[in-house]
C-alpha cells in the first residue's frame, strides 16, 4: 500500500508568504461551472450493472467512514457502530468491513475498543468541528485529545472565515500545525465545507491549499450544512489531486461527505473516480465516503444482488 | 465478480426488442408506402456489425414525379389551413416522437452506428424540441418579422445527410410544415430507416396525405428531386461538393435554396482557459458522433504556452473514451457510418502522416466486424497541411498553436469554410472581442456542439448559406 510522502515537494516555496501563496492559488486554471457540472452529470449516466455493480457495492462498502456525529452519541451507540463497521452484514460474512468509524474525540477510545483487531480505522473530527470557530490552541488541544485516545485519522475543518477573507496563509499555517500534532500517528483529512466556499474556483484553491499544507485527504464537507458532497465538487477535487500528484509526486486521498445516501449515488461517485483518476485511487486508502445512512442501502442492494429479491430495512441492522 | 484490480463496467446493451424493423420498406408517397416504379431496392446495413437491417425501395425519376405531384396536391389544402391547425399536427408529431423516442433512438443507433447515449440524450430530445418549437411558430408567422402575411413557397425538396438522420429531418420538415409548405424528403442511402419510421409517425398523427413524402435513394434520386421543375424550394445538408452541384442546378430557376455544407471548425484555447472543461469541450467538439459532424471543432488552436499541459490532459482524457458496441449505454465512440466513409478518413489520415504531421491514438481495440476508426489527434500540424484544410468528417483532430489573439483569429479564419468555432478563456471581454472577428455561423464560448431549436445555425463561405433553427429558420420557407 503506497503512503503519502511527507517530504518537501517542488511547490514548497509558494507558501513563503501570504502574497506568493495568493498569487499561486489565484493562478490555478479557472473552473467553468457549467462545463464541470455537465461532465459530472454525463458520468452519472454510466450504466453499472451485474458484475460491475457487485464489485462497486463491495468497493463502496469498504470505503465508508461509518459516521455518528450527534450531540446525543452514547458509548453504546458508538460500540454498536463499531460492531457494524467490522461486520456490516451479520447474515453474509463475505461482506467487506467499512474503512473506518468516524466519531467525536471523546468517543475515540470507545470506538477504538469496539473495532480492535479488525483493521477498521477510527477517525475523529477534531479542530472544533463543525464550525471550526475556536482559537488555534483549542483546536490543537482537540486534535491532541483525539490522537492520544488512539485516533488513526483526524478530520479537521478549515477556518472558512479566514479563507473567504483571503487569509490563505493563516489557513495554511493552521493545517500545518494540525498536521504536526497528527505526526505519524494519524492521517489528516482536511474538510473545506465546500457548501460555504460558494464558488468552484474557491474549492479548487482550497484543495491546493490543503494539499500544500500536507493533507493526506481532502474532504468536501462536514455533513452539517445544506450543500455537502456533490458529483461536481467531488469531480473538481479529484482533478485537483490528480494534478497535484502530477506536479509533486505526492498522492492525496479524496473524501466526499454528507448527502450520499443511496447505492446509486455512491456508484456515480465511483465512476467519477474511475474515469478521472482511475485505479490508483480506487481503494479505501485513497477514497472514502463520509456517510451514515449509505451503508444500509449498500447492504440492501448487496442482498438483492445475492438473492434476486429486495429485502427491507429490517434485514439490515439499525445503528 | 469483475477482476479485483480494476473497475470494469459490465456490458449494458440497450434492448433491440423495442424496435421492430421490417424486412423491407417502400417509398412513402401520398400517405402510402409504395414500391418504386422500376422495382429497385437497396440494402441498409448496421455499420457496427455489417448486418443487413432491411431492404428499402430506391426512388427513381418516376417516383420523384409522383411524390412531387402528391406534395403539390396536398399543398393547396395544407397551406390554406389556419396556422393554429397546422400547429396541432406538429405538436402531435412532437409528442409521438417523445413517446416513441426509445424506439427511434435504438433504430437510429442500429442504422447509423452512433452510440445510443447520443441518440437517446442528444438526437431524440432535439428532434422533439424542433417540432415543438416550430409548432409554436405556426400560428404566429405574421409576428415573425417577415411581413404581415408571409406566404409559403410551395413544395420543398429536401436532401439530408447520414450523420444525424432524424435530427436533420426535423430541422428541415418542422419549419417547412409550420410555414405551410409540403415536403418531399430524400434521406441518405446509408440511413433511410428513421425517415421511414417518421413516415409512420406522420400517419399516426393523422397528417393529411401528401404533406410529407419520403423517398429513399442515392445521389441520383436527390439530383432528380432538386432538378424537378415543380419544386419551389431546395434545402440540402451534406458535402460541399454536392452543394456546389446543387447550386449549379438551381441557378437560373426561381427555386429558393439553402445549403448547409462542410466545415473545419477552429476550437481556440487561450492560456487562461478552464483547462479541464476545455478538454471536455475539445473531446465533445471532435469525437461527438465520431467526428462526423459538419460543425465539428476539428482544428484545435492552442496557445503555445499551455500546449504541453493541454495535450497531456487531452491524451489522458482520450485514453478514457470507451469505443465499441454503439448499443451499449456506456459507449462513447461508436462506428463510422459506412465502409466508404471509413476509407475516406483513412486516406486523409495517411496523407496527414505522409505530410509530416504526427498522429497519436490511445490504446484502443477495434471490433473485428463493422467500420471503426480509433480517436486520433495530429500534432505538428500547420495551416499548409491537408488535414488542417480539408474536412475529414471523422474522429481526427488537428492541433495547431498560436501566440497572440490576432494570430488565433487569422488562423481560425484561414479556411474555405465557416460553420463553427469555439473560444475557451476565462476572460469575458476576450470572448466578445474574438467572437466578433471569427467568420463562422456559430461561435461557442467555453462550450462546444450545443444545439437548440431557438438558435439559428448555418455557415459562411463554402459552408453554405441560409439559416436553420430559430426565427431565422422560418425565412427559408417563406416568400419574403
Amino acid at each position: 500500500m503506497p503512503t503519502t510522502a511527507s517530504a518537501a515537494h517542488p511547490l514548497t516555496d509558494v507558501t513563503a508568504s501570504d502574497s506568493t501563496l495568493r498569487r499561486f492559488l489565484h493562478g490555478l486554471p479557472g473552473v467553468d461551472a457549467v462545463g464541470l457540472e455537465a461532465r459530472a452529470a454525463s458520468l452519472g449516466t454510466r450504466s453499472i450493472k451485474t458484475t460491475a455493480k457487485a464489485y462497486a457495492i463491495d468497493l463502496a462498502i469498504s470505503m465508508v467512514d461509518l459516521t455518528t456525529l450527534e450531540g446525543a452519541d452514547t458509548p453504546g451507540k458508538v460500540r454498536a457502530l463499531g460492531a457494524k463497521a467490522v461486520r456490516p452484514d451479520p447474515t453474509d460474512r463475505t461482506t467487506p468491513a467499512t474503512a473506518a468509524v468516524c466519531v467525536y474525540p471523546d468517543m475515540v477510545a470507545v470506538a477504538k475498543e469496539a473495532v480492535a483487531g479488525s483493521g477498521v480505522k477510527v477517525a475523529s473530527v477534531a479542530t472544533a468541528f463543525p464550525a471550526g470557530r475556536a482559537a488555534l490552541d483549542v483546536k490543537l488541544a482537540d486534535v491532541r485529545d483525539a490522537v492520544a485516545a488512539g485516533a488513526d485519522e483526524v478530520d479537521m475543518v478549515i477556518d472558512r472565515g479566514a479563507f473567504l477573507a483571503g487569509k490563505y496563509l493563516k489557513v495554511y499555517d493552521e493545517i500545518v500545525a494540525v498536521r504536526e500534532v497528527c505526526g505519524t500517528a494519524a492521517r489528516l483529512k482536511v474538510i473545506f465545507e465546500t457548501g460555504e466556499l460558494s464558488t468552484y474556483d474557491n474549492i479548487r484553491r482550497a484543495s491546493w491549499l490543503g494539499m500544500l499544507a500536507g493533507a493526506d485527504f481532502i474532504k468536501t464537507s462536514t455533513g452539517k450544512v445544506a450543500v455537502n458532497a456533490t458529483p461536481a465538487n467531488t469531480l473538481l477535487m479529484l482533478e485537483a489531486v490528480r494534478d497535484f500528484r502530477a506536479q509533486t509526486g505526492v498522492q492525496v486521498g479524496v473524501k466526499p461527505a454528507g448527502g450520499i445516501r443511496t447505492t446509486k449515488d455512491a456508484i456515480k461517485f465511483l465512476v467519477l473516480v474511475n474515469e478521472t483518476v482511475g485505479e490508483d485511487w480506487l481503494d479505501n486508502h485513497w477514497f472514502r465516503f463520509g456517510a451514515s445512512s449509505l451503508l444500509n442501502d449498500l447492504l440492501m442492494q448487496r442482498q438483492k444482488l445475492a438473492t434476486g429479491r429486495y429485502s427491507g430495512p429490517d434485514y439490515v441492522t439499525v445503528d | 465478480m469483475a477482476s479485483a484490480s480494476a473497475f470494469e463496467y459490465a456490458p449494458a446493451p440497450e434492448s433491440r426488442s423495442v424496435v421492430d424493423i421490417a424486412p423491407s420498406y417502400g417509398l412513402f408517397i401520398d400517405g402510402e408506402f409504395v414500391e418504386a416504379a422500376d422495382g429497385k431496392v437497396f440494402k441498409t446495413v448496421s455499420p457496427s456489425t455489417e448486418e443487413v437491417l432491411s431492404e428499402v425501395a430506391q426512388a427513381g425519376g418516376a417516383d420523384v414525379d409522383r411524390a412531387v405531384a402528391a406534395a403539390r396536391r396536398a399543398f393547396e389544402k395544407w397551406s390554406a389551413l389556419p396556422g393554429s391547425e397546422r400547429a396541432k399536427y406538429l405538436f402531435r408529431i412532437a409528442r409521438i416522437i417523445q413517446e416513441r423516442s426509445r424506439e427511434l433512438a435504438v433504430l437510429e443507433t442500429l442504422d447509423n452506428g452512433k452510440p445510443i447515449k447520443e441518440t437517446r440524450d442528444a438526437d431524440l430530445p432535439l428532434v422533439a424540441a424542433h417540432f415543438f418549437y416550430y409548432a409554436g411558430w405556426a400560428d404566429k408567422l405574421e409576428h415573425a418579422g417577415f411581413g404581415s402575411a408571409p406566404r409559403p413557397l410551395g413544395v420543398a425538396g429536401q436532401v439530408i445527410p447520414w450523420n444525424f438522420p432524424l435530427l436533420m429531418l426535423a430541422w428541415k420538415i418542422a419549419p417547412a410544415l409550420a410555414t405551410g409548405n409540403t415536403v418531399v424528403l430524400k434521406p441518405a442511402e446509408t440511413t433511410p430507416l428513421s425517415a421511414l419510421f417518421f413516415a409512420d409517425v406522420c400517419r399516426q398523427a393523422g397528417l393529411p396525405r401528401g404533406v410529407v413524402n419520403i423517398l429513399p435513394g442515392y445521389g441520383d434520386t436527390g439530383a432528380a428531386l432538386v432538378a424537378h421543375p415543380d419544386v419551389n424550394k431546395v434545402a440540402f445538408t451534406g458535402s460541399t461538393a454536392v452543394g456546389k452541384e446543387i447550386a449549379r442546378t438551381v441557378a437560373g430557376t426561381r427555386k429558393k435554396l439553402t445549403l448547409e455544407l462542410g466545415g473545419k471548425g477552429a476550437n481556440i484555447v487561450f492560456d487562461d482557459a478552464p483547462i479541464d472543461q476545455a478538454v471536455e469541450g475539445i473531446v465533445n467538439g471532435i469525437f461527438f458522433n465520431q467526428g462526423q459532424v459538419c460543425c465539428a471543432g476539428s482544428r484545435l488552436l492552442v496557445q503555445e504556452s499551455i500546449q504541453d499541459e493541454l495535450l497531456d490532459s487531452l491524451k489522458r482524457r482520450l485514453s478514457t473514451l470507451r469505443l465499441g458496441d454503439p448499443l451499449d449505454k456506456n459507449t462513447d465512440i461508436g462506428a463510422i457510418n459506412s465502409a466508404e466513409q471509413l476509407a475516406r478518413i483513412t486516406s486523409l489520415v495517411d496523407k496527414g502522416t505522409a505530410e509530416g504531421a504526427e498522429p497519436w491514438s490511445p490504446e484502443c481495440e477495434l471490433p473485428s466486424s463493422g467500420y471503426w476508426f480509433a480517436p486520433t489527434l495530429f500534432t505538428n500540424v500547420t495551416q499548409a497541411h491537408t488535414i488542417a484544410r480539408d474536412e475529414i468528417f471523422g474522429p481526427v483532430l488537428s492541433v495547431l498553436t498560436f501566440r497572440t489573439p490576432d494570430e488565433a483569429v487569422a488562423k481560425a479564419n484561414n479556411t474555405q469554410y465557416g460553420l463553427s468555432a469555439g473560444i475557451w478563456t476565462e476572460k469575458g471581454s476576450r470572448i466578445l472581442a474574438v467572437a466578433n472577428k471569427l467568420r463562422a455561423g456559430v461561435v461557442w464560448s467555453n462550450t462546444f456542439n450545443k444545439f437548440d431549436p431557438t438558435s439559428p445555425f448555418g455557415g459562411y463561405k463554402e459552408s453554405g448559406f441560409g439559416r436553420e433553427g430559430g426565427r431565422h429558420g422560418l425565412e427559408a420557407y417563406l416568400d419574403v
